[in-house]
C-alpha cells in the first residue's frame, strides 16, 4: 500500500490527542484499528496531512462496570469485547455482533469507537449501540461531554464528534439476563452487512416483557425498530406472534439499493430477520 | 509403474508433506519483489479511467518537478505504442488481430489502460507523481454487450479492423466425419414424434483469476544477458516472446520466474508492464521494478470466462442424445492475450463430455469489447463448456422426466468402451465413469438425500435442498505438439527435464515446466527418488530460471506432471542407461549380467553390486572407467506426449436455500476423481479442495461487474467477493484409479479438475432446490438477491425492480460508494 504522504503523531493520553487535533487541523486523521481508515488511504480517497495514532493511550482501553453501567473504553478491540466476562453478562448483544465482524485478523485491530466514529451505515456495531441505548463520550479542548446512541448517528459516516473531539468511551446500560441475538446477513463471511438485525429481549414466563432492536443498512444511519418493539411487548415468544410483529421492521427505514440488493429486498430482509433475531433472542 | 515397484521404500504414493512449503509459507523466500538491486529505479503507470478514449495530450509537467522522479514517458516516448504484444494462437486463417501496444499511443480500449510511464526513485515516489500526470482524453462510445457489438452499426473498437469480430471457429462432426451432421438430427428430431429438442442459453460471467501475489517485474539492463525476474507461470515462452516482439538476440536475454504465487491462468502472459518495464530499464540504463497493486491486477491482469453460449440438444424421449449444437460468443475484450482466442475453442472438445454423442457442432464467435482483456483461467475453455453441457443434462433429464443421472448413465462411454474416439476427434484413453459414480453416490447417500430433499418439500420448510450433479471429464495435460500445429497454435506441447549427478550422490534435477505453488519440487523428487532409487531428500528440484533451465514451455492446462513428470522419467531412464557400462566396468561384469533396482546395479544371482550415488563419484574421478564412452551420467530428456490426459469424476453437491432470502448455503459436496496414479495424494487432495474452492466461486460468488461506461465495479477485493474458507465447507473427496495409457506413470493431469467440475454441480443443485416453486434458471453467480428474486418472479411477485446501476468505483468499502469520486486511483 501507498498512500498519499503524512505526518504520524501517537500521543500517549488523552489530553495530547486532544492537543494534536488542534494543532493538525482540518487535515488531521484519527487512526484507530485502522480498517476503515487503511483502506481509503490505500485508494488514496483521502489524503491527510496529519495522522493522529490512538493505539498508544493506554486510558482509553478495556471494559469496567460502574454502577448500573458498563462502560468500554473507545479503543478496546473488536477481539477483547468478544471476550469480555462483564460484557457477556450484561450486554450480550454487543458482543453477538461484534464477532461477526469480517474475520479474526480485523477483529484483532479493529476497535469499538474506531467502528462507531467511523459510522459507516453497512457496519455492524451501531445498530446494537442504538438498540441497547448506549452513551458517547466525547472529549475535546473543553472538556468531555455525553451524546445519546439517538443523537449520536446523524447521518452517513457522520456522527456528533465535532471537530477537535475524539471519542473516548462507550457507555451501555445494563440488560443483565436479556437474551441477544445479531442476525446478519452478507453474501460473504468477511463481507459487510447486506442488512442485519439487532435485537435484544427480556423474556419472563414465557413472554417478552421489553424489547430493543436495531436496523444495519436500513438507512443512512442505524434505524430503531420500535413499531417491532412495541408490538413484541406482552407477546409470547412464539414464532407465529414475533413473525407477525416483525413485519413492522422495515417502517420509517429509507433503505439504499445496489448490486446486492435492491431496497424492496432490503425492506423484506430486514422483516424475515427480525423475527429470526427475536426468535433467537427470546429462545 | 516403474523400477521400484513393491520396494518398501517407494515414494510414489507417499503422502509427503511439500518440502517447499516452509519457504514459501513463511515468505522467507525470493519473490520477484522482495529483489533489490543497487540503483533499482521503481515504475508507476499511469493509466485510463475511461473504457474508450482518444488521447489528445499529456502533460507530464508536473510530474516531472517532484523530487525524486527521475523521468516520466509517454508511450511514443519510449516506442511503446509501436509494440505488437503477441498472441501465439491464431485460431483462424483470417483473425482480426489488432495491434496490442505496451502503453497506448493515441486511443485507449479499456479502463486500466496504460498511457504513461513514471519512473522514480521509490515506488512512493513514482505513485505521488503518477496522479500529477494530466491525460488530455475525447471520450469515445464504450463497447460493451457482446452480442450489441456484432451488430450491423455498432460502436467498433479498433475502427481500423472494421469489425468487433476477431475470428469464427467452427467445428462439425459431419463435415469431419467424425459424426452425422447436427442440422440434420435437428431437423430429423423436429418432425420425429419420439425425439425432444432441448434448446438453453447460458451466461458464463466474467471472473478475475485472483493470484496471491500481485504480479511484479524487475529487469537488470546491465548484467550479461539482459535479466528479467517475473512473477510469470511462463518464463520460456516469455523470454522467446521478448526476443521475437523486440527484436532482442534471445541468447541476450534471461527470464526467471523465481517463487511465484499463484497464477491459475492469470500469468500465462507477456504483459505489456512487463514491455514497459524492459523499456524503462534500457532507456535508463538502470534496473527498474514493477509491482502492481491489488487493485491494478483486478483492473488489467487478464480475466477470464465470459461467454454467451447457445444450446440445443436434441434426445429420444427413452433418453438417447441424438445431436448437440452448440453456438458461443466469447468476449475477448479489448485485445487478444497471449492464448485468449484459442481459450473458448478448447471448449470444442469438451461440450461432448463424457458422452457418446452422434453428431455435434460447435461454432464460436470471438468478440471486442472495450473490457480487460480475457485469456486463460484455471481450466481454460473446458470449466465454460463442461457447465454448458452439464446444465444442459440436467435440463433434458427434466423435460424427459427422467432421473438425471440415469441420464446421463444411458448416454456415457462404459468402461469397456474404451479407449474410445469422440465425436470431436479426441481418443480417450481410460476411464470408468460406472465407478466413480457408484462411489460417489454412496459417499453422498444420494438416494438418503433425494429422500430428505422430497420430505422438506413436503413440509414446505424454509430451507429447501438441491442435489447437482456433474459428472465431467476433461483433457489435460497440454499437449501433443502435433494436436496443437492443427490448431494453429503457435508452440509445441512437449516438456524437458535434466538430471545432473553430483559427485556426493546427490540429484540436481532441472525442469522445463514452472510451479507457482503446485508442490512440483515434492511431487518431482519422489518420482526421481524412485527413478534412481536415491533418497528423497537427496534430490533437488530446479526451476524457473532460463540459465539454469535454458528448455522448457512452463506450467498451464495441468500438464506438470503428466507432461513434465514424464520428461523427469525419461531424463532418469537415461541417466541408469549411461551408468550401466560404468557400473559393468567397476564389478567386472557383462552389462547384461547387470539389473537396476532401489538405486543399485547388482550382478545377477550374486550380491556384488554398487549403487548409483557410488558411479556418481567415480565420473567425476574418472580415474577408471570403460573406453570409449564419456565419464558422465547426467542426462536430458524431452518427451512429446502422444495424447491428452483425461481424468474424470463425479461431483454431487447439495445445498440448502433459504426461501425466504435466497441465501445458499453448502450443505454437502462429494467428488471422487479418477486422476490416474497418484504420485502424493496430499497434493492431489490440495489441488482438488482448491480447485473446488474456485469453481464453486464461480457459482456463488464471484463476478467481474462492470458499470455501462465500461468501469469496473468489482476493483477490490471487498467489491469481487472471493470465498474464504468460512464460506465454504469440508470436501470429502476420493479417487477412483484407471491409470492412462499414455504414459509410463499411468498419471493424468489434477490441477484444473476441481475448478472445471464443480461449478454445474453447484448452480444444478441451486436450481434443484428450488425448481418446485417454478424458477427455471439463474445467472451465475447465484446470489442470494437473485435467488430471492428469481422465486419472487416465479411465484408471480415482481422484484429486482429498482437494482440499480448505483454501484461505484471503490463500492462496496462499507458504504463509502456514495462519497467517492469518479475513477478512484489504484
Amino acid at each position: 500500500m501507498i498512500p498519499a504522504q503524512f505526518d504520524y503523531v501517537r500521543p500517549t493520553t488523552v489530553d495530547e490527542a486532544v492537543q494534536a487535533l488542534r494543532d493538525g487541523g482540518d487535515d488531521a486523521k484519527l487512526l484507530a484499528g485502522g480498517q476503515s481508515l487503511l483502506p481509503v488511504l490505500r485508494l488514496r480517497m483521502a489524503d491527510p496531512s496529519l495522522i493522529i495514532d490512538l493505539g498508544g493511550i493506554p486510558e482509553l482501553k478495556g471494559v469496567r462496570e460502574e454502577g448500573n453501567e458498563v462502560v468500554v473504553g473507545a479503543m478496546t478491540s473488536h477481539y477483547d469485547v468478544t471476550r469480555d466476562d462483564t460484557l457477556r453478562q450484561h450486554v450480550a448483544l454487543i458482543g453477538e455482533a461484534t464477532k461477526t465482524v469480517a474475520d479474526p485478523q480485523v477483529r484483532h485491530r479493529g476497535t469499538l469507537g474506531g467502528a462507531l466514529a467511523h459510522a459507516d451505515p453497512a457496519g455492524d456495531l451501531a445498530a446494537p449501540a442504538l438498540a441497547l441505548d448506549a452513551q458517547f463520550v466525547i472529549a475535546g479542548s473543553g472538556g468531555t461531554r455525553t451524546v445519546a446512541a439517538a443523537d449520536f448517528f446523524e447521518d452517513y459516516f457522520t456522527t456528533a464528534i465535532g471537530e477537535g473531539e475524539l471519542l473516548t468511551e462507550i457507555r451501555f446500560p445494563k440488560y443483565t439476563g436479556w437474551g441477544a441475538r445479531y442476525e446478519k446477513f452478507n453474501r460473504v463471511a468477511q463481507a459487510w452487512s447486506i442488512v442485519a438485525v439487532a435485537a435484544t429481549v427480556k423474556v419472563d414466563g414465557g413472554k417478552i416483557t421489553d424489547a430493543r432492536i436495531g436496523l444495519t443498512n436500513m438507512a443512512g444511519t442505524p434505524v430503531r425498530a420500535r413499531g417491532v418493539e412495541s408490538a413484541l411487548v406482552g407477546q409470547s415468544a412464539s414464532e407465529d406472534t414475533v413473525r407477525q410483529a416483525a413485519q413492522a421492521a422495515a417502517e420509517g427505514t429509507s433503505p439504499t439499493a445496489d448490486a446486492d440488493a435492491g431496497s424492496d429486498y432490503r425492506e423484506h430482509l430486514a422483516r424475515v430477520l427480525t423475527g429470526r433475531a427475536v426468535l433467537a433472542a427470546a429462545g | 509403474m516403474t523400477t521400484t515397484e513393491n520396494t518398501p521404500t517407494q515414494e510414489i504414493g507417499r503422502d509427503r508433506r511439500r518440502k517447499e512449503d516452509r519457504r514459501l509459507i513463511t515468505g522467507r523466500t525470493r519473490w520477484t519483489d522482495n529483489q533489490a538491486l543497487t540503483g533499482l529505479l521503481h515504475i508507476s503507470i499511469v493509466r485510463s479511467p475511461f473504457a474508450h478514449a482518444d488521447i489528445k495530450g499529456i502533460d507530464t509537467s508536473a510530474a516531472k518537478q517532484v523530487p525524486g522522479v527521475v523521468a516520466v514517458y509517454s508511450a511514443a516516448d519510449l516506442g511503446a505504442d509501436q509494440v505488437q504484444l503477441p498472441c501465439a494462437w491464431p485460431i483462424t486463417k483470417d483473425m482480426k488481430a489488432p495491434q496490442r501496444p505496451a502503453l497506448a499511443g493515441s486511443r485507449v480500449n479499456f479502463a486500466g489502460e496504460g498511457v504513461a510511464v513514471v519512473v522514480a526513485r521509490s515506488a512512493a515516489i513514482a505513485k505521488d507523481a503518477a496522479e500529477l500526470v494530466e491525460v488530455d482524453y475525447s471520450e469515445l462510445e464504450p463497447v460493451l454487450d457482446m452480442e450489441e457489438a456484432l451488430k450491423d452499426g455498432a460502436t467498433l473498437v479498433h475502427p481500423e479492423i472494421g469489425t468487433n469480430a476477431n475470428a469464427q471457429w467452427v467445428f462439425d462432426s459431419g463435415e469431419a466425419g467424425s459424426g452425422g451432421s447436427v442440422a440434420e438430427a435437428l431437423k430429423k428430431a423436429e418432425s420425429d414424434d419420439d425425439q425432444i429438442i432441448v434448446r438453453r442459453r447460458f451466461r458464463q460471467q466474467r471472473l478475475v483469476p485472483v493470484f496471491m501475489e500481485p504480479r511484479s517485474t524487475v529487469v537488470d539492463p546491465n548484467a550479461e544477458q539482459l535479466t528479467m525476474w517475473s512473477s510469470t507461470q511462463v518464463p520460456h515462452i516469455l523470454k522467446t516472446m521478448l526476443a521475437l516482439t523486440l527484436g532482442l538476440p534471445e541468447h541476450k536475454i534471461r527470464v526467471i520466474a523465481p517463487d511465484v504465487g499463484g497464477g491459475f491462468g492469470g500469468k500465462i502472459a507477456v504483459a505489456p508492464e512487463e514491455v514497459v518495464t524492459l523499456l524503462v530499464a534500457q532507456k535508463t540504463g538502470k534496473p527498474v521494478k514493477w509491482t502492481e497493486t491489488r487493485s491494478e491486477s483486478l483492473l488489467t491482469a487478464h480475466h477470464g470466462r465470459d461467454q454467451v453460449q447457445e444450446l440445443a440438444m436434441s434426445v429420444t424421449k427413452d433418453g438417447r442424445i441424438t445431436g448437440l449444437d452448440v453456438r458461443l460468443i466469447a468476449d475477448m475484450g479489448a485485445y487478444l492475450g497471449l492464448v485468449g482466442p484459442g481459450v473458448p475453442i478448447l471448449g470444442a472438445f469438451m461440450f461432448n463430455a463424457i458422452y457418446k454423442i452422434p453428431a455435434y457442432r460447435f461454432d464460436c464467435t470471438n468478440v471486442f469489447t472495450t473490457k480487460t482483456l480475457t485469456d486463460a483461467y484455471r481450466g481454460a475453455g473446458r470449466p465454460e463448456a463442461t457447465f454448458g453441457i452439464e446444465r444442459l443434462m440436467d435440463e433434458a433429464a427434466l423435460e424427459l422426466g427422467m432421473e438425471p443421472l440415469e441420464f446421463r448413465e444411458k448416454n456415457w462411454i462404459k468402461h469397456e468402451e474404451f479407449p474410445f474416439t469422440t465425436v470431436s476427434t479426441l481418443t480417450y484413453d481410460t476411464g470408468n465413469y460406472e465407478a466413480a459414480t457408484a462411489q460417489a453416490k454412496q459417499m453422498f447417500d444420494y438416494d438418503g438425500l433425494r429422500r430428505e430433499q422430497q420430505e422438506r418439500r413436503r413440509r414446505g420448510d424454509v430451507k429447501q435442498l438441491g442435489i447437482g450433479i456433474s459428472t465431467f471429464t476433461e483433457m489435460c495435460g497440454l499437449a501433443p505438439s502435433r494436436v496443437l500445429g492443427s490448431l494453429d497454435y503457435g508452440a509445441g506441447g512437449w516438456e524437458t527435464a535434466s538430471i545432473r549427478m553430483q559427485p556426493t550422490g546427490k540429484a540436481e534435477v532441472v525442469v522445463g515446466v514452472s510451479p507457482h505453488g503446485q508442490g512440483h519440487e515434492t511431487a518431482f523428487s519422489q518420482i526421481v527418488a524412485d527413478q534412481l532409487g536415491v533418497p528423497f531428500e537427496d534430490v533437488e528440484i530446479l526451476h524457473g530460471d532460463t540459465q539454469s533451465s535454458y528448455k522448457g514451455l512452463d506450467t498451464y492446462g495441468s500438464r506438470s506432471l503428466a507432461v513434465g513428470g514424464i520428461a523427469v522419467v525419461k531424463a532418469a531412464e537415461k541417466v541408469v542407461e549411461k551408468a550401466k557400462p560404468i557400473a559393468a566396468h567397476m564389478l567386472e561384469a557383462s552389462e547384461g549380467d547387470l539389473e537396476f533396482s532401489g538405486g543399485k546395479f547388482t550382478v545377477k544371482g550374486t550380491d556384488k553390486g554398487v549403487g548409483i550415488q557410488d558411479i556418481a563419484l567415480a565420473v567425476f574421478a574418472a580415474h577408471d572407467y570403460p573406453e570409449g564412452i564419456e565419464p558422465d551420467i547426467d542426462a536430458h530428456a524431452t518427451f512429446d506426449p502422444e495424447n491428452f490426459s483425461f481424468p474424470h469424476g463425479t461431483h454431487l453437491c447439495a445445498v440448502e436455500v433459504d426461501t425466504e432470502t435466497g441465501f445458499v448455503e453448502m450443505y454437502k459436496y462429494v467428488c471422487v476423481d479418477d486422476v490416474g496414479n497418484v504420485i502424493n495424494p496430499l497434493i492431489v487432495e490440495g489441488q482438488v479442495h482448491g480447485g473446488l474452492a474456485q469453481g464453486i466461486a464461480q457459482a456463488l460468488y464471484e463476478e467481474a461487474a462492470y458499470d455501462d461506461q465500461g468501469t469496473l465495479l468489482s476493483g477490490t477485493l471487498v467489491d469481487y467477493t472471493l470465498p474464504s474458507a468460512a464460506d465454504l465447507i469440508s470436501f470429502d473427496t476420493a479417487n477412483t484409479t484407471t491409470a492412462s495409457t499414455t504414459n509410463p506413470l499411468g498419471v493424468k493431469g489434477v490441477g484444473e479438475a476441481g475448478t472445471i467440475a464443480s461449478t454445474p454441480a453447484v448452480v444444478n443443485s441451486v436450481l434443484d432446490a428450488i425448481r418446485h416453486l417454478g424458477v427455471k434458471d439463474i445467472d451465475m453467480p447465484t446470489t442470494p438477491y437473485r435467488v430471492w428474486t428469481a422465486i419472487q418472479n416465479a411465484s408471480g411477485h415482481a422484484g429486482r425492480a429498482d437494482e440499480a446501476n448505483v454501484a461505484s468505483p471503490g463500492a462496496g468499502l462499507g458504504s463509502t460508494a456514495r462519497d467517492m469520486p469518479e475513477g478512484g486511483n489504484l
